[in-house]
């Protein structure tokens, strides 16, 4: 039955990780906005590992507090251990990992929803859109109902015509046998969107009671309190450990044996499936002279039994499994409760979007998490967060956000996306980003605060709070650039017994810290300051000051890169006018249409001739106007 | 990026015998002024645009004497680019105009690209706006060729050892990236302070002994070997002196006297010619008459481009038809000489013989047919018939700067070791080195070091 469903600011399709992210953003900004998911007793549900953070990602979780966003606040009330890694790195690549209760995360995130003014939560199938003029005005479910809005966003995940494997089994399914979103992947196609296949998969779960811990190593979270938001003031004590133990020759012979019965291998798996997440018989077989391979086992939650096999992600035949289990130290007797399987899914070519997530093809429509090829919760927030933002921007009139590179990991991960495609399931990696020294784990606030405050996402109090640290990390590192320390006796003592070498001169004392060996406590000694200063400022003053060099040569990098930046390519060039152009370079240039000079520079395809020659074109028309004067 | 300070070698044809290095950009007069010591020791920063000073030019590094020169100072906007520049006249050829190049991209100026003055020019808004396509065209052709030439370089030893040291320093990184991604895999063994060291110093040294051998062979030897062959009397030796004459030659050396073989370095349109000649062997013919052919055979293997010279006076002689088997398979202009004299050779039959390669009538006496020779080089080199065996000057000097850059950041990041600096900091400057390096073969693709990652290490849930 087709009937009028109610009519909205912003719609958007989906509840996962992508689709929280962007309710709660685009219903905070002021958009009245109606969220319409499968199943209401699956929100931000974690199909895979009960886990969120780690490098990288944990410092997207943070940016994703310093814009408003909600990922971080809710892992912190569902944790269920905590660890901060890289801790005997640097600065830069410091990352925090919490293991969730993945139950009560699904329930807090969906309480939050509930509570949220402006939001309307709602169980439904989208199997249409609603276009105008090549402009989304709303979408159609199962049920008929027609509901409008001036922006949608989408963010169905692995659903769109999802299919489960295990051994010789395939069947049509969202994850974690969920009903799969068949219509709607042809409806994309209909309207002319170019999708492809990617494959991912998950572990088996075990019941904890049948394993014996008495052969693994524990692994306890952090005794120190940790939390992703900034916000966050209470902290959950009784934390749970994980497990680690290894497979061993005869796991390993296990699968070697039945490899023919993988369906990796059997070519029934047509997916790309990511290199950073490989099945256990992929990492057997091409790294076959290992003799080992690490598995975790993680709790799923506090009431719960089961246990996720982390290290373990396979697709092989059930009875397989079971026997692989066998194999494993602790886990000889475990009880199988969940098969691992491997799910194959449709995913939208990214290179069909604006950096703003708003797709090319239609407009006021927007995309957003796995369906953007991505993989993982982190990924999807991140993105979710900037396309709700976005979808109330333009709903509201306003003028759309896009994170640079130099900004966020965010800006890193969307830059990739729309600029360079992908043909894997995409993971953020430290590695992608050129500048994380500046984008680190606990300067997120510093850097993306403003922006959340001026978006309409940060707080009064918030946003006081926020300037007040600034003002204090300020006022502490202008004390220690001119505070001299004398090389009394005492001074002389503890540079001593931190390993330095002795002060032959007074020395100012930001210069002191400078020392390698030299740490914020040593300086807080010889050269004590009058209030207290919170943890969090000393944090900043003492990596603001000690890495300075560094940050600065980064600091240049992207001043250069501003400038490219600044030249700006009008989205109705003809790239078919210019001549010069080299043939790839055209055609890689009217696919990605890059918005900038520096996004056009990242296109694999365009080489320097290319980019000079596009300069000049488009420097034509500001000579034309010099010249008319 | 696009308004740095760029510098090239500009010989513009027909405007006098000197070569120039010209700079253009926001600091191309503090860029000039560390390696300019005038006379009266004035600074350039001080004097009035559009003025002409006599000076030296001084490695700042060593305090050595490079070349004297004279400077010309020209400050926006009335440049031909619009910015700052500056114009270093060198007297003493194609080597020593090199090392102020050099000098001159290791403190603080790019290498231009093909074009790319007149491109600033342009995009300043000094060219019309008709000229715009005529810009496109020459940025696509000189990049093109410049490219062809730079890749047929880097076939060679240099390519390889390059290959191999970005290697290394990638196998390094992913090392460190594993180590920072993945922290819970405990059998990737941790990358030290140590390891890092021993592999940061490694290529360091090898980035050293790739420079020496920039500067002691490949420097000397550049431009394109070019051999004069052809029995004695034909005109060999005019035929250089009039190159080089023409050319207005950046010339050191003095021919003649007593030497075996002279070699002179001449940029004909645009093309680095090496000048080879016998001319010293002329005071005793008779010892020529024997080894004539002998030494000419040993040239022409070593030669990039054969000028095979004839005379339009005397009939082929069995010699002459010896010279045309001994280049077989060699790029070759044949020129017949001395055309003010009564023709005695057979064109036809020297038709035959060159096979299809250019034949080039001249007179060196009254100075007839040298324009026609010169077309002739410039059509070979770039159209792509003549393989440059050794570096030209532009791409070499542009190598030798990127690997002094690159050496620049594995000192930072071997001095950031030494300091104890975290190593995934030290680890910035090790991926400039990296990148620095890839410059000099054209490939600096990020996403390498994300696939090192994954097929070295076994990493996934
Ligand atoms: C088997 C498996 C293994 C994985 N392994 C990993 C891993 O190891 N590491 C990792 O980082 N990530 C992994 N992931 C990926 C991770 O789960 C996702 O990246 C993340 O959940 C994506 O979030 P999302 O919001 O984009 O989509 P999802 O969390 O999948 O949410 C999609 C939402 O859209 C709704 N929906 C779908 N179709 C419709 C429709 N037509 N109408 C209305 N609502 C609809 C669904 O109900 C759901 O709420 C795995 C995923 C699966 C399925
Ligand atoms: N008439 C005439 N004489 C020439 C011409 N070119 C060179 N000669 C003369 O030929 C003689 C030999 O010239 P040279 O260059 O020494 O010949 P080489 O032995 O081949 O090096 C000299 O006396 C030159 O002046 C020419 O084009 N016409
Ligand atoms: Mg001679």
């Amino acid at each position: 039955m087709e009937y009028h469903g109610g009519t909205y600011d912003v719609i958007v399709v989906g509840a996962g990780h992508a689709g929280c992210e962007a309710g709660l953003a685009a219903a905070r900004i002021g958009a009245k906005t109606l969220m319409i998911t499968l199943n209401l007793d699956m929100v931000a549900f974690m199909p895979c590992n009960p886990s969120i953070g780690g490098p990288a990602k944990g410092i997207v979780v943070r940016e994703i507090d310093a814009l408003g966003g909600e990922m971080a606040k809710n892992i912190d009330k569902t944790y269920i251990q905590m660890r901060m890694l890289n801790t005997g790195k640097g600065p830069a690549v410091r990352a925090l990992r919490a293991q969730a209760d993945k139950f009560l995360y699904q329930h807090e995130m969906k309480k939050t929803l509930e509570n949220e003014e402006n939001l309307t939560l709602l169980q439904g199938k989208v199997e249409r859109l609603i276009v105008e003029d090549g402009v989304c005005k709303g979408v159609i479910t199962h049920t008929g109902a027609h509901y409008y809005a001036k922006a949608v966003v989408i963010t169905t995940g692995t659903f769109l015509r999802g299919e489960i494997i295990i051994g010789d089994i395939k069947y049509s399914s969202g994850p974690n046998n969920q009903q799969p979103s068949i219509k709607l992947s042809e409806h994309l196609e209909e309207l002319g969107f170019e999708l492809v296949r990617f494959k991912t998969g998950t572990p088996p779960r075990v019941n904890s009671r049948s394993i014996d811990y008495s052969k693994t190593e524990i692994q306890p979270g952090d005794e120190v309190p940790r939390a992703f938001s900034y916000e966050t003031t209470e902290y959950i004590t009784d934390q749970l450990p994980c497990w680690l133990t290894y497979t061993t020759e005869a796991t390993h012979r296990m699968i070697d044996e039945n490899l023919h019965l993988s369906p990796m291998y059997s070519g029934m798996i047509k997916g790309t499936g990511p290199r950073y997440c490989p099945s256990i018989e992929d990492k057997i077989v091409r790294f076959h002279d290992k003799p080992r391979h690490q598995i975790f086992l993680e709790p799923e939650g506090r009431n719960t039994e089961e246990v996720y096999v982390q290290g373990l992600s396979t697709s092989l035949p059930e009875h397989i499994q079971r026997q692989i289990l066998a194999t494993i130290p602790g886990l000889e007797r475990a009880q199988l409760m969940r098969a691992g399987y491997a799910i194959e899914y449709d995913a939208v070519v990214p290179t069909q979007l604006w950096p703003t997530l708003e797709t090319k093809i239609v407009k006021h429509l927007y995309t957003a998490g796995q369906i953007n090829g991505t993989s993982g919760y982190e990924e999807a927030a991140g993105q979710g967060l900037i396309a709700g933002i976005n979808a109330a921007r333009k709903a509201l009139g306003k003028e759309e956000l896009i994170l640079s590179r130099s900004d966020a990991y965010i800006g890193v991960l969307i830059d990739d996306l729309v600029t360079k495609g992908t043909n894997e399931p995409y993971r953020l990696l430290t590695s992608r980003a050129e500048y994380r020294l500046l984008l680190r784990h606990d300067n997120a606030d510093l850097r993306l605060t403003d922006i959340g405050y001026k978006i309409g996402l940060i707080s009064d109090a918030r946003y006081e709070k926020f300037l007040a640290k600034k003002a204090a990390i300020e006022k502490e590192k202008k004390r220690l650039q001119t505070f001299i320390i004398k090389p009394t006796p005492q001074v002389q003592e503890v540079i001593r017994k931190a390993g330095g070498s002795e002060l032959k001169d007074g020395i100012r004392a930001a210069d002191l810290l400078r020392r390698p060996e030299m740490t914020y406590e040593h300086i807080q000694l010889l050269a004590p300051a009058e209030e207290d200063i919170p943890a969090d400022v000393i944090e900043q003053v003492e990596i603001q000051i000690k890495y300075e060099g560094y940050i600065e040569k980064s600091l240049q990098q992207v001043e250069r890169l501003k400038k490219m930046e600044n030249k700006k390519i009008p989205e109705d060039i003809d790239y078919d006018a210019i001549t010069g152009l080299a043939t790839e370079a055209r055609q890689k240039l009217k696919q990605v249409r890059p918005l900038s000079i520096a996004q056009a520079s990242r296109i694999s395809g365009v080489n320097p001739a290319d980019i000079s020659i596009l300069l000049v074109y488009l420097e034509q028309g500001r000579i034309a106007r010099v010249s008319n004067e | 990026m696009e308004f740095d300070t760029i510098a090239a070698i500009s010989t513009p044809m027909g405007e006098g015998a000197i070569a120039i290095v010209r700079l253009s950009g926001e600091k191309a007069i503090p860029i000039a002024d560390r390696i300019f010591k005038g006379v009266g020791g004035k600074q350039l920063k001080e004097v009035p645009s559009h003025t002409i000073h006599y000076g030296h030019i001084i490695d700042p590094a060593n305090g050595q004497t490079i070349e004297e020169v004279m400077v010309s100072v020209m400050k926006a906007p009335k440049t031909f680019t619009r910015e700052d520049v500056v114009e270093i006249n060198c007297h003493g050829g194609l080597m020593s105009v090199n090392r102020v190049l050099q000098l001159v991209l290791t403190n603080g100026a790019r290498l231009a690209e093909p074009g790319e003055f007149t491109k600033r020019a342009f995009l300043n808004g000094r060219i019309d706006l008709s000229q715009a396509e005529a810009v496109i065209d020459l940025i696509r052709a000189k990049t093109d060729r410049a490219m062809h030439v730079a890749l047929s370089q880097m076939e060679g030893r240099l390519s390889k050892m390059i290959r191999h040291l970005r290697q290394t320093i990638l196998e390094t990184l992913a090392h460190v990236e594993v180590n920072i991604d993945y922290p819970e895999y405990d059998d990737v063994e941790e990358m030290t302070h140590q390891l890092l060291r021993e592999k940061a110093t490694y290529v360091r040294e090898q980035i050293e002994r790739l420079l020496q051998t920039a500067q002691q062979g490949k420097i000397l030897r550049e431009g394109l070997a070019t051999a004069i062959i052809g029995r004695p009397n034909v005109g060999k030796s005019s035929l250089l002196n009039n190159l080089v004459h023409e050319n207005k030659a950046i010339v050191t050396d003095i021919p003649g006297t007593t030497r075996d073989v002279i070699e002179e370095y001449v940029n004909v349109r645009g093309v680095p010619l090496k000048l080879i000649d016998t001319a010293g062997i002329r005071e005793t013919e008779d010892i020529v008459e024997r080894i004539g052919v002998e030494r000419s055979k040993q040239m022409v293997k070593a030669a990039d481009l054969i000028l095979l010279v004839l005379n339009y006076n005397e009939p082929l002689t069995e010699e002459d038809e010896q010279l045309f088997a001994a280049v077989e398979g060699k790029e070759v202009i044949v020129i017949v000489n001395k055309t003010d004299l009564p023709q005695k050779i057979e064109m036809e039959r020297v038709r035959e013989l060159a096979a299809g390669r250019p034949v080039i009538t001249t007179s060196l006496l009254e100075e007839k047919g040298i324009d026609e020779l010169e077309e002739a080089i410039a059509r070979l080199f770039f159209t792509g018939g003549v393989e440059a065996g050794d570096l030209t000057y532009v791409s070499n000097s542009r190598h030798i700067a990127l690997l002094h850059q690159a050496k620049q950041a594995i000192e930072e990041a071997i001095t950031g070791i030494e300091a104890g600096v975290p190593i995934d900091i030290v680890q910035i400057d090790l991926t400039r080195s990296w990148e620095l390096l890839g410059e000099i073969i054209g490939d600096t693709v990020h996403e390498s070091l994300i696939d090192q990652l994954f097929s070295q290490f076994c990493l996934g849930k």
